[in-house]
């Protein structure tokens, strides 16, 4: 039933669109437009070369709605029109970096070894040294946090910020980011592990009370 | 990553494991030694739902900001192809 109904909702949406509804197409570019010049910086030199690709996206998006058949959804059928407007735009840059090397290679643990005990204590040797401390349950979802998350992906390298942004942030599967992105399952989900422990990591010390964990 | 011989995981290396096992791609194998590694080890369960609060959190990010000036030349791009179509 609710599957049906969004599967409704969406159809209406559409139709609205169509229709030459502006508050249908200002909630698209309020909900799609940050995202978008996110990701678009990833394949091109500067925030307003990345502000251009944008416009030139949406406006495919304007053209293209009348022939948008709905198999997909709208979603991925704009970041796809992005991503493509932002290829032909950093190969015209020369700055096409392919993703699919941007990052992987070299150590980048997910936590600093000096956290971790060392081969002086063979015993405990790899055990946490100094272990995460339990997060204040009033802190979670707090908006400082979520301002934290939000600045912790913008410092993110690339290939590591693009990535964390069509996962988590925008909710794709890793069939459709590998599509996007150009990205191997396998390198897709290095980025992604780097990405998430950086941003863990950047939280840490806003969210542990002081308390020691139980 | 590091490849695990032993028949347990050390902390330092289950935290590397961590985007492996919540997107399920590790082995059978690995994925038991992650498992009985979390019973007994609470600040592992710690960071690991450190990591999925993370996600978590990154799927909230939804205050979004468009500048005025962008959303004033995409109405007026929208209105013009729409006028353009009639």
């Amino acid at each position: 039933m609710d599957a049906l109904d969004t599967q409704k909702q969406a159809e209406n949406f559409l139709a609205a669109l169509r229709a030459g509804d502006e508050r249908a197409f200002m909630s698209l570019v309020e909900q799609y437009h940050p995202t978008m010049v996110r990701v678009a910086r990833g394949f091109v030199g500067t925030e307003a070369i990345a502000e251009e690709v944008v416009q030139d996206a949406w406006m495919g998006v304007i053209s293209g709605i009348e022939s948008f058949e709905g198999r997909s959804s709208l979603k991925w059928w704009i970041l796809c029109i992005l991503t493509n407007c932002a290829k032909t735009r950093g190969q015209k840059e020369r700055r096409s970096v392919p993703f699919s090397s941007m990052g992987v290679d070299g150590d980048d643990p997910a936590v600093a070894p000096e956290r971790f005990l060392d081969d002086s204590q063979p015993r405990w040797a790899g055990g946490w040294a100094v272990p995460p401390q339990v997060w204040g349950e009033d802190r979670l979802m707090s908006r400082e946090m979520l301002e934290l998350v939000e600045r912790a992906i913008q410092r993110l390298p690339d290939g590591q910020r693009e990535v964390i942004l069509l996962r988590d942030v925008e909710g794709l599967d890793s069939n459709q980011v590998g599509a996007l992105l150009g990205l191997t399952e396998a390198n897709q989900r290095v980025l992604l592990h780097r990405a998430r422990s950086r941003v863990r990591a950047a939280l840490e010390s806003y969210m542990a009370t002081g308390e020691r964990g139980s | 990553m590091t490849t695990v011989f032993r028949e347990y995981l050390t902390c330092k290396e289950l935290v590397e494991l961590v985007t492996d096992y919540l997107e399920d791609r590790l082995s059978a194998e690995q994925r038991l030694k992650f498992d009985q590694h979390l019973n007994w080890c609470p600040p592992c369960r710690h960071y690991l739902e450190q990591i999925q609060a993370t996600i978590h959190a990154a799927g909230r990010l939804t205050e979004h900001n468009v500048p005025d000036a962008a959303k004033e030349t995409l109405l007026e791009a929208f209105r013009h192809f729409k006028s353009q179509q009639r």
